[in-house]
Parts: C-alpha cells; sequence; structure tokens
C-alpha cells in the first residue's frame, strides 16, 4: 500500500479494463515522473472526452456532433447499411476500405447471461432507420461467436418482412494462413461455405 | 501406442516421480494411500486433459506447490513424441508437444490415447445419467477432437438460454393464461412476442448444436454396441447379455425410433428439437429451465430383460462397467488403427477368479497395459509384467 493520492490513483487505473494491479503501479509512477505539462495534457484530453464526445443519434457511433463523420458524408452509400456490435468494429471494417456505406452500431450482442436482451441493444432505431431511406441491403457482421451468432440470427428473423436484402458476413480462412493451422471449427465452417469456382 | 517414460512433479503426492514404461503390461502395486491412482491419474490427464477423479485442477498440485507438471513420452509407430503439460489451477495450463510450446493444450488431445477404468466407474452404471452423458462425449473427443468445440458450445447455449428464461420470466409468463382482458392487455402481449422471438433466436441455436451432438452420440452408440455386447460377453463368461439403448428428450414418436437403435438424419434431429421446444415451451418457461437436448438425455443400460441400475448384482454393475470401458477401447484401436493406452485401476478385486482370468486372457494381446493393485495376488499371474512397488510416494522397480 502506498499513501494517500497515489495508492487512490494506482486504485483507479487498475479498474480500467486490461489494466492489472502491476500494471497499474507502474503507469502511476511513470505519471508521478512525467512532466507536468504532460499530465496536464492528459487531464485535459479526459475531459475533453467526456464533454465532447457522445453517440451519433443515428447509427451510435461514437461522434463529436450529432451526426458522426460516416454519417455527415455525403460521399457515403445510403443504400447499404452494414449492423455491428461495437465502435471499435466499425473503425475495424473502415480500414478495410472495402464497405462504402454506413454503419449501425448496437452497443452489444444479446447475451441473456449478462442481461443483455434486444431492448438493451439499438435495434428499434435500426428498424426505424430502414422505414424511411433508400437502404436496400443490410450487412449483419456481428461477432461469430454465439452470442453474436444469436443477435444474427434475431435481426435476420426481425428484417424478414422489412423488405430488404439481409446478409452476414462470411466466415472461414484467415487470408495468408496455413490450413493446417486452422481449427476444426472454422475449418468446419469454411467447408460449409464454400464457393464454386467453375459456375 | 505406448508410453516409454512418465513423469511427474509436484503432482498429487507426489515431488517427483520417475516411470520407464514399456509395451506389455506394467503393474503398480502398494498399499492403500500410496499413490498408485495418482500416477495413472497423471497418464490419465496428459491424455484427455481432465481427470478422471476430480472436476477442478487445484487438488492435482500437490500443497504447498504452485503448478504440477506431468511428462511423458509416447511412442507411436517407432516415432517418440514427447507431451508436457504443466497445470495451474486458476490460471491457463501450458502445454508443450515436441518440446515446443503449443498455443492451446487442446492441441495435445489426440497424441496420447488412453481408456482407464476405474472404481469411479462403477458410477456408469449405478450412478445419474449426467456419468453416462460424460462417458459417451468423452469418448466423442477421443475420437474425433472437434467434438470438445461442439460441447463447449452447447453449455454456452445452454447457459444463455436458462439465463433466458429466468430473466424473461414475468414477460414470458404473463397473459400465458387465459385470464380476463385488462386495458394494458396490448402493451403487455407485445412484451410477451418480444420475448417469445428471442426466445426462439436461442431455441434455433440449441436445436443446431443440439442435433449435432445428438446426431454424432446415436453414431457412436451405434458403433460402440457390437463391442460392448462381445466384451461383456467374454469377461462374464457368457452369462446374461449387456445391452445399451438411448433415451432422448425429443418428442415421443422419434425418442421410440431412438431407443429402438435407429440413427434418423441430422436434420430430422433438428426438426424433431424444435418440435418438442415448442411442446414443452409452457413447461419450460414455467420451470425456467431447459428441457429439450442432449444436456437431458440419459442412457439405459440393460443385463438380459432387466435394467442393470437397480437390479445388476455389484459384480455385475461392474463388470457392465468395465465392458463400456473394454468397448470403447476396442472401439478406439478399431478407428485409429493402433492401440491406446489402457489403464486398469485396481480393477481385480471386485471380480470373481473367473472374471479376472477371462479379462487377463482379453487384455493381454494389447499394445500397452498398465495395472494398479493394492493385493498383488489379485493380479492373475499371467498379467503381472513389469512391477513397481509404490510406498509414501516413492516408486521403485521390483525384481
Amino acid at each position: 500500500m502506498y499513501e494517500g493520492a497515489v495508492q487512490d490513483l494506482i486504485d483507479e487505473l487498475g479498474r480500467l479494463p486490461g489494466v492489472g494491479p502491476k500494471g497499474a503501479q507502474r503507469i502511476a509512477f511513470h505519471l508521478l515522473q512525467s512532466d507536468p505539462s504532460d499530465v496536464e495534457r492528459l487531464v485535459a484530453t479526459l475531459t475533453a472526452v467526456k464533454e465532447r464526445v457522445r453517440f451519433c443519434e443515428l447509427c451510435f457511433n461514437v461522434a463529436e456532433a450529432e451526426r458522426c463523420r460516416i454519417c455527415q458524408d455525403p460521399r457515403r452509400d445510403p443504400s447499404a447499411i452494414c449492423v455491428v456490435e461495437e465502435p471499435k468494429d466499425v473503425v475495424a471494417i473502415e480500414r478495410t476500405r472495402e464497405f462504402r456505406g454506413r454503419y449501425h452500431v448496437l452497443g452489444g450482442a444479446i447475451s441473456p447471461i449478462d442481461g443483455v436482451g434486444p431492448d438493451d441493444l439499438h435495434v428499434r432505431e435500426l428498424v426505424a432507420r430502414l422505414s424511411d431511406s433508400a437502404v436496400e441491403e443490410v450487412i449483419i457482421a456481428t461477432d461469430p461467436n454465439l452470442e453474436g451468432e444469436a443477435t444474427a440470427s434475431y435481426l435476420s428473423r426481425l428484417l424478414k418482412d422489412v423488405g430488404v436484402r439481409v446478409s452476414r458476413l462470411a466466415s472461414g480462412l484467415p487470408v495468408g494462413g496455413d490450413l493446417e493451422y486452422a481449427d476444426e471449427v472454422t475449418l468446419g465452417r469454411a467447408f460449409e461455405g464454400r464457393r464454386l469456382l467453375n459456375a | 501406442m505406448h508410453l516409454r517414460h512418465v513423469s511427474v512433479a509436484d503432482f498429487r503426492s507426489y515431488e517427483s516421480a520417475d516411470l520407464a514404461l514399456g509395451p506389455g503390461v506394467t503393474t503398480l502395486v502398494g498399499l492403500n494411500g500410496q499413490g498408485k491412482t495418482n500416477l495413472v491419474e497423471a497418464v490419465g490427464y496428459l491424455s484427455s486433459l481432465g481427470s478422471h477423479r476430480v472436476s477442478t485442477d487445484a487438488p492435482l498440485v500437490r500443497a504447498g506447490a504452485e503448478r504440477a507438471i506431468i511428462r511423458a513420452a509416447v511412442i507411436r509407430q517407432d516415432r517418440e513424441t514427447m507431451v508436457e503439460i504443466e497445470i495451474h489451477p486458476g490460471r491457463t495450463n501450458r502445454a508443450r508437444l515436441a518440446r515446443a510450446a503449443v498455443s492451446r493444450p487442446r492441441d495435445l488431445l489426440g497424441t496420447l490415447r488412453t481408456v482407464l477404468f476405474a472404481p469411479e466407474d462403477l458410477a456408469l452404471v449405478k450412478g445419474d445419467p449426467g456419468e453416462r452423458r460424460r462417458f459417451l462425449d468423452d469418448l466423442l473427443v477421443a475420437r474425433q477432437p472437434r467434438w470438445s468445440g461442439v460441447r463447449a458450445d452447447l453449455d454456452r447455449i445452454l447457459k444463455q438460454r436458462s439465463a433466458l428464461l429466468k430473466s424473461a420470466a414475468p414477460q414470458l409468463r404473463r397473459s400465458g393464461r387465459r385470464s380476463a382482458p385488462r386495458v394494458d392487455d396490448g402493451a403487455l402481449s407485445a412484451d410477451r412476442e418480444a420475448a417469445l422471438v428471442t426466445l426462439d433466436v436461442w431455441n434455433s441455436q440449441l436445436a443446431m448444436v443440439g442435433s449435432q451432438l445428438l446426431y454424432a452420440r446415436l453414431r457412436l452408440l451405434r458403433d460402440l454396441t457390437p463391442h460392448l455386447t462381445q466384451a461383456y460377453a467374454e469377461v462374464s463368461g457368457g452369462q446374461g447379455q449387456a445391452s445399451v439403448s438411448y433415451r432422448s428428450t425429443v418428442h415421443a414418436e422419434l425418442a421410440q425410433a431412438i431407443a429402438a437403435g435407429e440413427v434418423p438424419e441430422v436434420a430430422d434431429l433438428h426438426a424433431a428439437m424444435v418440435q418438442t421446444m415448442a411442446e414443452v415451451r409452457d413447461q419450460e418457461i414455467e420451470r425456467a429451465v431447459n428441457l429439450v437436448g442432449p444436456h437431458r438425455d440419459d442412457l439405459l443400460l440393460t443385463l438380459g430383460d432387466l435394467p442393470a441400475k437397480g437390479y445388476a448384482s455389484h459384480g455385475e454393475s461392474w463388470s457392465f462397467a468395465l465392458g463400456l470401458k473394454l468397448a470403447a477401447y476396442h472401439l478406439l484401436r478399431h478407428d485409429l488403427g493402433e492401440d491406446p493406452v489402457l489403464i486398469l485401476d485396481d480393477v481385480f478385486a471386485e471380480l470373481d477368479a473367473g472374471r479376472r482370468e477371462r479379462l487377463a486372457a482379453l487384455v493381454g494381446d494389447c499394445e500397452q497395459v498398465i495395472i494398479t493393485a493394492a493385493v498383488p495376488e489379485d493380479v492373475p499371474t499371467a498379467l503381472v509384467g513389469r512391477t513397481y512397488a509404490v510406498s509414501l510416494g516413492c516408486v521403485q522397480e521390483s525384481p
């Protein structure tokens, strides 16, 4: 145990995801030894993040205005919406530069163990977006785990009668990998989702 | 395959122990509580990544030590592979294969295959259905490791679904009964509809994974049954016929066909599970329990015309459990084209002289058999082979 403020700082840092007690201690002493201006900048950033950043009213991605940069961008294709679990998934897909449509961030996946049902996700807002715009396709890009699959299957049922195309990201072998290193589940899925080459 | 060498460190009662083994029979002899079973438990752990005696890893580590290590040299088709696992209770275990670290301990599965018969296996006959399901599922994984992933998925789905049945119980139960219409009935039934749609999603997940596991179990049972009948007949000297049939929780019609030994197509099992879940929905909601699926199924073991549970004598039950394990051995041997390592922990003390001799004859042609016994005289002379004396956690080869 350290005295007063130092221990408080370690405890606070230790509550962050991915930071254990040892890591918290290391960060705390790094901050203690660093230049006061550096610490002030960090404090200012933290305050700004809570003050300025909010969630886009349309897609629930992180935003600094009422709408996020992607929703504001007129060059984005309004006919396709990609549904993801978290804002960080948006960043992951943006890095591919393959997708030029817009996003919808659910804010999680259906998981009764964690008390998360469809009502806790931005599902209703998704349905609302589909009714009054030129959306032709919804691409479901939830995680390929049990909860993500359950969410995908929930959405596909819900959107069955809405009159848009609903697709799901393929799952299978990683590119550049070796077949022999793929685990059985991935390889099994890849078999299921195989494509004809001579069609 | 056989083990050339096994060593443990800080495992159970052992600070360290080394055991040189070879093809044929090795017998570990020692008084009660000296650590014979601990050694075969270690070998079993390497092949299944779990103990046959406890469900958690903590008791496996010697008191005061942080981790336990099990190491073995496995010889398959004249090639030697080192298998090693470090057991860290509460943390991730670390595994090494041929001295190279593997990313997941699961990657060890399949290198060393064992069939272990221990006194705990009496529960296969006398115990709860869970014991018999575990026997089937463990054997599935031993045949094809990918089933361990399916098992884990099923467990997770069942947890999610029962959490849903519990948490959504108020919405699901409401208006389930035909009560007089009230003003806010519209809102209530909309809530119920929404909860039912979510339940449906988990139903389809459960049906998809559950029907796969069910299908796999049925096929396994179909392959296993002839081996069981034969093994039991050989151990018992032809007294009574052992058979086994699968009790499924899918609706009656298909369950009957399954009990009669038919193996329906996965698609039919899937459809039957969906239908059965629809039939028992109100009960499931009422009790907030998953009532349909492989996790509620059982095996009915029969001896002659009577169920083994409750009717068979102690010796008969013992022989039945042994028959199941020997059947598993023969099935794996047939599948793999090589012999798994057979481990018989304290099996002879419970058998009459005739059964002992017949068992000895039965396992005489196995590539490697490891036997433990408290009294050396219990082991038929034909089977003694290389003998180690185990006392207070020390292992010494007897002349």
